[in-house]
């Protein structure tokens, strides 16, 4: 008897982790595209934090002996209109775009996701009341929303993270929503509540983490959206303060100069810009087969 | 169905009325001062207050509310100061011009993406389903404006194949007599084959655009729908009975699958009217989201707050549309409600 | 470059025959494309009265070309270039002027006739110009700058014949009666559709022309397209030869570039600088490049609050200034150097007139380090986001020279309808902006931008007893035409202007324009838009 349950009791745990690898693994293996996806992700992530540290020329130093030079040995992407090095702008703006991403990200989960377990926990006036909110943001054309709430607030970094944030509020709440829905009366729950947690700690404690997978696949879409946007808003004139680089609006500064033939000033940062979104696209597919196969699309 | 539309009709007041109060929150935000702009390049300080009193900005938001509701509720959206123009005649001629565009790309897009959704569910796991998703992906990874310019400068300025990014028509020729509004209709009604040829060749620089940005949606609710009906049981019947591939692909299961494409179909939709303010200014096209912009980048309120609106109205309205025709298409939904 | 420019260039053969062979199957329209005049710009008219409430630039240009004023001025020329001659008028609508001590008289011409048939007559006349100055707001300013500002001072003597009586001696009064704002309305047709509300029928002009121009407006999308159609009845001045013209609203500059080039559009002038350095250099089209008349772009500072009160400091950010970089990156050489005279240089009786401080750097940090801010501070530089195209890079290049001597700057971008606005409000520490004005005279640029009078021009609050006194000695010397104290006048103001340095001069912008190979006639103007009365196709 002894012997039988610690022979069965220590092998459990080491299986269960194995599972998660090797689930993984076979989402990679049935789906190299995702593989691709989070070995980009990585790539992103690494110019993000040490991009700054290891560029060649000054992102910000104007030369205008050298101005709107194609791509040489010299200068691998060429230079812009000021004589600035276009590759170490678009290796600096990964950093920029980066945040801009994580924080439109982190405050719309913040703020949508935790809207939407309350509302869909609670029910009742929080749901009527979280539920209008939503509406209304929804009934705007969604660029005009963001564009209206830059204009009003002032063109800075964060403004266009917030703005950001409003426009995607309600396609989170809407997740958020209908998970917390579904484990609201679930066993687990229950049980916490039985055992004296009180609802806030319910929120936060357990259903949250549980809703953590599905709103990963949001999360990475939104953060491709959330550049796109940024560029958008620069292309008429609603972006980032220059001469900060940032991927959008060294495009949107770049796109009167295909005309004359001067390809490289938008190629190279639409180009990166174009891989990032990519990236977090696939990423969104990838995690969701990962987390939850029967929701593949 | 009366009760579900009456139900609708319900809900649809908070949320319009949510809609004007943050409108004209918003737009009285904006930061622009539409007294020092009236009051001309040489006004002092002096000028420009009695400018501002006439033209009532001096009262307090609430006034000013009370004015703006009183006005939309005759149908007056105010004036653009840019313009000139009362924004209702603006927003009437200008909407079938956008509509269009809209409609153009939203058709080429489906013509592409649908198929390609079909593929990527038949062929499920294959390397064609992943280029499917690549390509998809692809095109809405992309700025919109930047797909825009790249398209004309390739078309336009090297290849020449396409005419000139001057709007709706070529500067010489003229535009068909207004019946709907939307010139390929309008030129086909009234006969004039020349036109039709003219407007379409305009139309599919931009509407190439919209659709480029489009694929992404359609395609992968396309295809996640084809592939829950194809994994449902009457398709196993269906192909237990003995009917071929392409009977059941078709006519079984694409019927059925068609319902949720046809949701994210009035989303796309809305979300590309939204969207058009990019393409729009790339192409001239005098639609109101280049109008919309405009006025935004100017602190013209008064076109904003009309632009919004009417967005708004349409969006509920299409999706009011939309839950019709499921419930047409669909007995279930009807038996439900 | 080369074998794309090859494929251009056959791809571009290949394709105007391919896009231009529907054309081809109606030869009335080919005929028609070239008798008609394609203009592509930016942005268009939002009123096609100059007297209208908040009329924008666009809107000078329709004013100009569909409506006559009593004079106009003859040309001459410069460089090759057809110019304006500020000191020659000719008739337009009178045929016969006499300008006594304080008053001048004017014969209108006989045959005068607006453009729906009735005569011309010194009733309209009287009834336009009181209407310019009673409407308010940009109009009456301009009136107000050449003295005319009384309904009073307008006079009808008979039908044909109108005096303007001067309220003092002012040499500006007579070029004021020729700039674009006295234009001559055809007062029984707008009297028609006035209201009570409404009695100059500013609402009727808006959307109609009402005047004895050369060109009437046929047609007008507000932001889309204006379609002009030619007056064949004008007596203004010899026929014009352009039948129609077409202008279209396109906000994509590149896009008007490819328009240019592919020769679908015949004229356009707000492109980019580098454009049109590379189209002049392609040698496909036209380039014409006129400096502004009285014009400058500038660098002007708060002189009221620290810490650019400091004489030193401003001197310091006059030697900071990455002057060349400026002409050269952002302006494409399109400019005239206002920067950078010979220490030894005289001061000329002229104006725009280079300052002589150049780039230097040590001497800026040296100055400032006098100034007391060795350290260097932090300040914000703003720019009119509605000509980013040029203030943009220059912001950035100043930005980047101040960094150099320790002026921290953060850029700040103002949308242009808020521009004035905030220019106004003269809190601005630090920004750039251009000026211009329509009466070339020194005296008239230095009234508006430095005198004590403050008025919204003067930018920089810039306050002292010296510089009114030069300024008001010149003007009454110009008046009373004694040429010794004018000379020594306006000497003296634009000594004190750059010794004080309440705003930096960077340079005299040029006005360019761009037209097809076979499009000729173009004349440049104070107000800078395109008169089509001279314009010739083919």
């Amino acid at each position: 008897m002894k012997d039988n349950t610690s022979t069965v009791a220590v092998p459990a745990p080491k299986a269960e982790n194995n599972s998660i690898f090797r689930h993984a693994r076979y989402v990679v293996a049935e789906n190299p595209v995702t593989g691709l996806a989070f070995g980009l992700f990585i790539l992103i992530a690494l110019c993000a934090l040490i991009g700054p540290y290891i560029v060649p020329h000054d992102p910000l130093a104007s030369d205008t002996t050298a101005t709107l030079h194609p791509p040489s040995l010299h200068h691998w992407f060429g230079t812009d209109q000021l004589g600035r090095d276009i590759f170490s702008r678009v290796i600096v703006a990964t950093r920029l775009d980066f945040i801009i991403a994580i924080a439109s990200v982190a405050l719309v989960f913040a703020l949508g996701g935790f809207a939407g377990i309350a509302s869909g926990f609670f029910g009742g006036w929080t749901d009527r009341i979280v539920g209008r909110i939503s509406d209304t943001i929804m009934a705007f054309p969604l660029f005009v929303l963001a564009m209206g709430i830059v204009a009003a607030l002032g063109n800075t970094v964060t403004n266009i993270v917030i703005a950001t944030a409003v426009v995607n509020f309600p396609l989170y709440v809407r997740v958020a929503r209908a998970e917390a829905n579904v484990r609201r009366e679930a066993g687990f729950v229950q049980a916490a509540r039985l055992s004296g947690n009180g609802d806030m700690r319910i929120l936060l404690a357990h259903i949250l983490p549980n809703i953590m997978p599905i709103m990963m696949v949001q999360i990475s879409l939104t953060m491709g959206y959330a550049i796109l946007n940024a560029a958008g808003l620069s292309f008429i004139g609603l972006g980032v303060r220059p001469p900060t680089p940032e991927w959008g609006i060294m495009v949107a500064e770049g796109a009167a100069n295909i005309i004359s033939g001067e390809w490289w000033i938008a190629l190279f940062p639409g180009a990166a810009l174009m891989v990032a979104v990519f990236c977090f696209n696939l990423l969104g597919d990838g995690l969701r087969d990962l987390v939850d196969p029967q929701r593949r699309t | 169905m009366l009760r579900m539309i009456a139900k609708r009709m319900m809900l649809i007041i908070p949320n319009l009325i949510g809609v004007v109060i943050v409108t004209f929150l918003l737009t009285r935000a904006l930061p622009g001062d539409p007294a020092a702009y009236f009051a001309g390049p040489a006004a002092d300080k002096q000028a420009i207050e009695q400018i501002r009193v006439k033209l009532g900005l001096d009262k307090p938001l609430i006034v000013q509310f009370g004015r703006y509701v009183n006005d939309l509720v005759h149908g007056d959206l105010g004036n653009s100061l840019s313009t000139g123009q009362p924004v209702v005649t603006e927003i009437k001629n200008r909407l079938p011009a956008s509509a269009e565009l809209t409609l153009f790309g939203l058709i080429l897009s489906m013509v592409i993406a649908v198929p390609l959704g079909i593929l990527a569910a038949v062929k499920q796991g294959s390397w064609i389903d992943h280029t499917c998703r690549v390509v998809a992906t692809a095109g809405v990874s992309l700025p919109v404006f930047f797909t825009g310019l790249l398209l004309v400068y390739v078309f336009y300025f090297e290849l020449g194949w396409s005419p000139a990014p001057l709007g709706r028509l070529d500067a010489f020729a003229t535009a068909p007599a207004q019946i709907t509004g939307f010139y390929l209709i309008d030129s086909l009604l009234t006969g004039k084959l020349e036109t039709f040829r003219a407007s379409l060749s305009q139309l599919l620089l931009p509407g190439l655009t919209l659709c480029i940005f489009s694929l992404a949606p359609i395609a992968r609710m396309t295809r996640a729908s084809m592939l829950a009906v194809l994994a449902s049981e009457f398709v196993r019947t269906a192909r237990a009975s003995g009917l071929d591939n392409r009977t059941v692909i078709i006519t079984y299961a694409f019927r059925n699958a068609m319902l949720p494409v046809i949701t994210t179909l009035g989303m796309v939709f809305s979300f590309l009217l939204g969207a058009n303010v990019l393409v729009e200014k790339v192409f001239a096209w005098p639609g109101i989201g280049s109008y919309a912009v405009e006025a935004l980048i100017t602190s013209d309120f008064a076109p904003v707050q009309g632009f919004v609106l009417t967005m708004a109205v349409l969006y509920v309205v299409l999706n009011l549309v939309i839950d019709i025709l499921y419930g047409v298409i669909d007995p279930r939904v009807r038996l439900d409600a | 470059m080369k074998r794309r420019e090859f494929l251009k260039s056959a791809t571009a053969l290949a394709a105007t025959s391919a896009v231009t062979a529907p054309a081809v199957f109606s030869p009335a329209k080919a005929q028609s494309r070239a008798e008609t005049l394609l203009i592509v710009s930016e942005s268009g008219p939002n009123n096609l009265d100059i007297h209208g409430v908040g009329t924008n630039v666009p809107g000078y240009e329709v004013s100009w070309n569909c409506y006559d004023r009593l004079i106009s001025h003859e040309m001459k020329t410069v460089d090759g270039k057809q110019y304006y001659d500020k000191d020659k008028f000719k008739p337009e609508l009178a045929e016969d002027m006499n300008v006594g001590d304080m008053s001048a008289t004017f014969k209108l011409k006989k045959n005068a006739k607006f453009q729906d048939g009735t005569p011309v007559t010194a009733k309209d006349v009287k009834w336009s110009l009181d209407r310019a100055v009673t409407v308010g707001g940009f109009p009456t300013f301009q009136m107000a700058a050449g003295s005319l500002t009384k309904p009073e001072q307008f006079v009808v003597v008979d039908d044909n014949t109108f005096r303007v009586d001067f309220a003092r001696k002012d040499r500006l009064t007579i070029p004021d009666l020729a700039v674009v704002v006295p234009c001559i309305v055809n007062s029984e047709l707008v009297k028609k559709n006035a209201t009570e509300k409404d009695p100059w029928g500013l609402e009727y002009t808006k959307q109609n022309t009402a005047g004895s121009g050369a060109y009437r407006v046929a047609s007008w999308v507000a932001g889309t397209e204006v379609v002009l159609e030619r007056n064949d009845a004008w007596v203004g001045g010899p026929l014009p030869k352009v039948k129609k013209i077409i202008w279209r609203i396109v906000p994509s500059s590149g896009n008007r570039r490819a328009l240019l080039e592919r020769g679908d559009a015949d004229i356009s002038y707000d492109l980019p600088n580098k454009d049109f350095v590379e189209l002049k250099n392609a040698g496909k089209l036209n380039i014409i490049s006129t400096p502004y008349s009285n014009g400058i772009q500038y660098i002007g500072m708060n002189v009221k609050n620290p810490p650019f009160d400091n004489l030193k400091v401003r001197q310091a950010v006059a030697y900071a200034l990455p002057y060349q970089k400026i002409m050269d990156a952002v302006l494409f050489g399109l400019a005239k150097p206002m920067f950078g005279a010979p220490a030894d240089a005289p001061t000329q009786v002229a104006w725009p007139q280079p300052h002589k401080f150049n780039t230097d750097i040590d001497k800026a940090k040296a100055l400032l380090a006098e100034a007391g801010y060795p350290n260097g501070f932090e300040t914000t530089i703003s720019f009119d986001l509605g000509f980013a195209g040029v203030n943009e890079p220059l912001c950035v290049l100043v930005q980047e020279s101040l960094g150099q001597i320790g002026i921290k700057c953060t850029i700040n971008k103002i949308p242009g309808a808020n521009w004035r606005t905030e220019l106004n409000k003269k809190v601005l520490p630090l920004y750039t902006n251009v000026f211009s004005g329509w009466l070339d005279y020194p005296e008239y640029f230095f009234i508006w931008c430095y005198h004590g009078k403050n008025s919204i021009f003067n930018t920089m609050s810039y306050q002292s007893k010296t510089m009114d006194g030069f300024i008001d000695g010149a003007v009454t010397a110009a008046a009373t035409g004694d040429k010794a104290n004018y000379e020594k006048d306006v000497k003296g103001f634009v000594d004190t202007a750059y010794a004080d340095m309440p705003r930096i001069p960077l340079y005299q912008p040029y006005v360019n324009v761009a037209m097809q190979k076979n499009v000729s006639g173009y004349q440049y103007w104070f107000h800078r838009r395109l008169d089509y009365r001279a314009l010739v196709k083919g």
